[in-house]
This record gives structure tokens, C-alpha cells and sequence, in this order.
């Protein structure tokens, strides 16, 4: 009898656990559900009215035309067709290539970024006077137009024979390092005042106070940024191959498709699909890792 | 107890806050006081009198205005790199971070030792906080006098010559307080180590000292010392003990008179 009652609860539990496992999937679906029945909605509501505000002689803000605004099933259908007449790839072919290409870039620029911006963190962490003399800069570094440094540094890294992808990596980490520096400082000035005069108390080195206490303590605020950084690290590749003429990423895809946006809508909205699926699946990649090195109890958000 | 040479000995400590200021504070004023080795003294006073001042000059966490303390002949600066101190705080401090285990071994980490005189060490520490079954739990799987009792681990584990504890017990019930200071007598009574215990609770430094130090407020100074002479090892029956009630009253006149600005003549040394 309790034995009985045992194995039930026991799969209650492991039903829970599968239903816990399960609940982004389906926040995610249901988010996409949503969005699908927005998008149709607005279409036939278009459709309906002539593409009036119901009850008002005003105009939609966007016309819902197939052209404006294709029917999602479109979309998915041209990610199965070739992408070019008489092409031989299918634009999903295409547009997972050119994914994989931004990715590299975002990765690498995520990858120098990241360890710029920490070290920038710890930097300022031991001294008032850096903090002081660069800050400022390193905050209007992020106020400049990303399309102004773009340029620059392509020309740059032609003129050091980089590879072009490789400058569009250093785009992509000018735009990351910044979360990075402002949460890594902040996770590092965290501890209370205690805990490092506990430090004092052992006569730690500095080193020592940074290795043991102050960058564990930062981990939650370091992680957090790294979700932060990894969406900037990909606009930051996806915006930087527009002027490097970098032929085969996302960015180069969203400028052909906009060119030929009048034949073939669908490949446009393709593509901006990708460049956001991209985002997403970088940023959940850094949430499996901080599932795996900071427990529950210290992580930021959720 | 005074033939032997004092462990701790303050000579004319003067603290001021933000000097210059409009928030200048007087913190700490002329203070002289010696510890002798063993010993068990406890600063009291009113809140905000400068006793966590007093300790953290003492432990070279902060750097007198003027005058100095010195350890066995030793500038408190040295002291503190010779790591003579183990320091508990009122929150206990824990790396949340880190399991109770490696809690107790970080002193041990920074000071150098070998893993396996770490494991030794953090074992026989736990043992005698009697929290051996916890080792591998996290800070915020425990209570709060569980908590303290890792600190007191962590900072007993490396043995310095001076535990310096600043209201340790301050923020556990009545109930975990007693049992908390029976346990640490406990523990001064199986090492050699000489106790500087800041409270604010009377009974609390009555029960467990040598010498209760009694301050008083703006500047914090040594308004009086009373040596408490009730017998050792103490236990529950010393808080039923007639002479416990006639200590506690001389503390607490002492306290009264601090505050009320007037010198307690016979007390002071
Ligand atoms: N770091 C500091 N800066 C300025 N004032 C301080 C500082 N630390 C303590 N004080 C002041 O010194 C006085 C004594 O404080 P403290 O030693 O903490 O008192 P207690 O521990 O007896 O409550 C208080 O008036 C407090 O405001
Ligand atoms: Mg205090």
C-alpha cells in the first residue's frame, strides 16, 4: 500500500520534472503562436477593411499587401525553394550557411570582447585613477555610430592583411565588451566590506582578494552580461559585413534580399528571421553554461 | 595574570573619522588597555561608542589618527601579516560560493598550506564546532548559529594568537545566543587563544569574560574595567550564581554612569 503510494508519487515527480524541463519549449511555441496569429490577424483584418482602421477612414500603418507583409506560410515555403533562378541551393541551405559565417564572426568578436571587457572590469577595480581617466571613453565609445567605426576598422584590418571576417569580428566585439566592463565592475565591487576585510585580515595580496573573492562573486553579474553581449555580438557581425564586403553572412543576405525585395518578399523576411533565431540560440547557449557553473541560489535573473 | 607580558597592548589610540570635514567623528579617544595572554575581555558600551573601531584598530583593519597597538611587541601591522588574528563578524561572512568545508579552508589557501593539512585542519575544526556533517553544504543550507559556528572554524582553523569577534552573536535568538557562548568558552577553554568580544549585551560579557572593558560614547573612551572573577569552566548554573546578578548590576551602574558623562573613579586603571 505505501509502497504503492510511493511509486505514484515517484512518477508525479518525474512527471513535474518533465513538465519543468518542458516549460520554455512551450512559453517559446506559444510565444511563436502568438506572433503567427498577430501577424495573420493583421493581414485579414486588412484584407477585410481595404486596409482601413476598422470603423474610421484611416489608414493602416503598414499595408497588409502580400508584398508588405507576406503570409507566414510563405515564408516557409521559399525557405524550401532555390534561392536564385536556376540556383542550386535552397534558400534554407543558404541562409543556415550564411548563419553558421555570422556566427563565427559574433563568436570570435564575443570571445575578444568579452575578455577585453573583463579585463577593462578588473582593471578598474584596482585603480580610481584608470577607472577615472577611461571611463568616460569607454562609455562614449558605445555613443559613436556603429556605422562610422565599421569602415574604419575594415580599412585597418585590410591594410594589417587581415582576413575581412576578422575585422568584422572586431566590430563585433567593440559592441561587446562594453555590457561586459559595467557588469564585471560591478560584480567585482560587490562583496561586502567585511568580506574583504576578512581578506585583510589574512593579509591577502591583491591577487589573491581578485582570484577568491572577487570574481566569484562577479560570476552571476559577468554571466548576465554575456547574455547581453552575445545579442550585440551578432547585431554587431550581422551590421559590420554591410561596408566590409563580406560575401557570404546574414548581413550580406539581408542587403541582396532588400535589393530584390519586390520578386521575392518572402527571402527577406526569411532571412530577418534568421538573424533573430541566431540571437536566440547564442543567448541560450550562455544560459546552458551558466546553468552548468552557478547554482541556482546565486544567478541574477530568473 | 599582570606578571606575564600583555598580548595586546593600546597605547593612547585615537581614531577621528574624516578629518577636516563637517562629518568629522571622534571616534575612538585615548585609549589604553593592555590584553595578557589567555585572557577573555570584552568591550561594551552603547551603540555607535566606537567598539568596532576599537577592534578594527586593534586587527590594523584601519590605522589609528594617533597612538598604536602593539602585539607581543610587534606594530599591529605586523601582527596582522605575522596573521595573529582570527576575526568573526556579527553577519557571519560566509563565500556563498563555497561549501563549509572550503569555507573554513580559506585562510588556509591564502596562507600557503598543503592540501592535506587543509583537509586536516577544516576537519578537526568542524569537529570541534561540531558541524563535521555539514562540511558539504552551502552557507545558505544552514542557520544562522550554524553559520557563526563555521566562522568561528574558519577563523580558529589557522590558530592565531588573538580571536577578535565583533558582536558575533548579535543577530541569533536568545535561545542559540547561550548555547553559542557555552560552546565558545568551550573552544577558548581547549585553545590558548586570547578572546577580544565586542557586545552590547551585558549578561552576554558577564558570562564570558575575564575582564568586561566599559566604554562610553562620543569619544568613545574606557570609562571603567571590571574584572569578573566567577569561577571557571562556567556553565547554566553560573547565570543562577548570586555573583553573576551582583556583576551584571556593576556592569550595567558602570554603563549608566558612562552615559551620564560622570567618571567612575575605582574602576578605571
Ligand atoms: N568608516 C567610517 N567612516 C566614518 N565614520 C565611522 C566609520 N566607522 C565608524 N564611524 C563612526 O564612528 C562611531 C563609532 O562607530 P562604531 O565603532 O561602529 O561603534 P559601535 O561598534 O560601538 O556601535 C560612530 O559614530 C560611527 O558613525
Ligand atoms: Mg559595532
Amino acid at each position: 500500500m505505501s509502497n504503492m503510494l510511493q511509486s505514484n508519487q515517484n512518477a508525479m515527480a518525474s512527471g513535474q520534472m518533465i513538465v519543468r524541463r518542458l516549460r520554455p519549449v512551450f512559453a517559446f511555441l506559444t510565444i511563436v503562436i502568438v506572433l503567427i496569429a498577430v501577424w495573420e490577424g493583421y493581414k485579414a483584418l486588412g484584407a477585410a477593411t481595404g486596409n482601413k482602421v476598422p470603423f474610421t477612414g484611416f489608414e493602416l500603418p503598414i499595408r497588409s499587401d502580400d508584398t508588405s507583409m507576406p503570409h507566414v506560410w510563405d515564408i516557409f515555403q521559399a525557405l524550401f525553394r532555390p534561392a536564385r533562378r536556376g540556383g542550386e541551393d535552397v534558400l534554407l541551405i543558404i541562409l543556415t550557411k550564411s548563419a553558421l559565417f555570422t556566427w563565427r564572426e559574433a563568436a570570435l568578436g564575443f570571445v575578444v570582447g568579452s575578455v577585453i571587457g573583463f579585463a577593462l572590469g578588473v582593471a578598474f577595480v584596482h585603480s580610481t585613477l584608470l577607472e577615472q581617466g577611461f571611463m568616460p571613453y569607454v562609455v562614449a565609445s558605445q555613443t559613436v555610430p556603429l556605422l562610422a567605426i565599421a569602415p574604419m576598422i575594415v580599412i585597418w584590418g585590410s591594410r594589417l592583411n587581415w582576413p575581412t571576417w576578422g575585422s568584422v569580428s572586431i566590430i563585433s566585439a567593440y559592441l561587446t565588451f562594453f555590457p561586459v566592463t559595467i557588469n564585471t565592475l560591478r560584480g567585482l565591487r560587490s562583496p561586502d566590506p567585511t568580506a574583504v576585510e576578512l581578506m585583510r585580515s589574512y593579509a591577502a595580496t591583491k591577487w589573491e582578494v581578485l582570484w577568491k573573492l572577487r570574481v566569484p562573486a562577479a560570476l552571476p553579474y559577468i554571466v548576465t552580461a554575456l547574455k547581453v553581449s552575445a545579442t550585440a555580438s551578432v547585431i554587431g557581425a550581422i551590421v559590420g559585413e554591410l561596408p566590409s564586403g563580406v560575401a557570404e553572412g546574414l548581413g550580406r543576405a539581408l542587403l541582396t534580399f532588400m535589393y530584390y525585395y519586390v520578386s521575392g518578399p518572402e527571402k527577406l523576411f526569411a532571412s530577418i528571421l534568421f538573424a533573430a533565431l541566431l540571437g536566440i540560440l547564442f543567448v541560450s547557449l550562455i544560459v546552458q553554461i551558466e546553468r552548468r557553473v552557478i547554482p541556482a541560489t546565486r544567478r541574477l535573473d530568473e | 595574570m599582570n606578571e606575564n607580558n600583555p598580548v595586546v597592548s593600546i597605547q593612547g589610540a585615537t581614531k577621528v573619522f574624516n578629518e577636516g570635514g563637517t562629518d568629522r567623528v571622534q571616534a575612538v579617544k585615548d585609549v589604553e588597555l593592555e590584553v595578557y595572554p589567555g585572557e577573555f575581555v570584552t568591550l561594551i558600551g552603547p551603540s555607535g561608542c566606537g567598539k568596532s573601531t576599537l577592534l578594527r584598530l586593534i586587527g590594523d583593519l584601519i590605522t589609528p589618527t594617533s597612538g598604536g597597538v602593539k602585539v607581543n611587541g610587534k606594530h599591529s601591522k605586523q601582527a596582522r601579516i605575522d596573521r595573529d588574528y582570527g576575526m568573526v563578524f556579527q553577519d557571519a561572512t560566509l563565500y556563498d560560493w563555497r561549501t563549509v568545508n572550503k569555507n573554513v579552508q580559506l585562510p588556509l589557501e591564502v596562507m600557503g598550506y598543503s592540501h592535506d593539512d587543509r583537509e586536516k585542519r577544516a576537519a578537526k575544526m568542524l569537529r570541534l564546532v561540531q558541524l563535521e556533517e555539514f562540511a558539504n553544504h552551502y552557507p545558505w543550507q544552514l542557520s544562522g548559529g550554524m553559520q557563526q559556528r563555521v566562522a568561528i572554524a574558519r577563523a580558529l582553523a589557522f590558530e592565531p594568537a588573538i580571536l577578535l569577534m565583533d558582536e558575533p552573536f548579535g543577530a541569533l535568538d536568545e535561545m542559540t545566543r547561550e548555547r553559542m557562548q557555552l560552546e565558545l568558552l568551550n573552544i577558548w577553554g581547549q585553545t590558548s587563544t586570547t578572546v577580544i568580544f565586542v557586545t552590547h549585551s551585558i549578561p552576554e560579557a558577564v558570562f564570558l569574560s575575564s575582564r568586561v572593558v566599559v566604554m562610553s560614547a562620543r569619544p568613545g573612551r574606557i570609562h571603567a574595567i571590571i574584572d569578573i572573577d566567577l569561577p571557571r569552566p562556567r556553565g547554566f548554573e553560573t547565570r543562577e550564581d548570586p555573583r553573576f546578578f551582583e556583576r551584571l548590576t556593576e556592569v550595567r551602574e558602570c554603563l549608566r554612569a558612562g552615559e551620564s558623562g560622570k567618571s567612575h573613579v575605582e574602576g578605571y586603571k
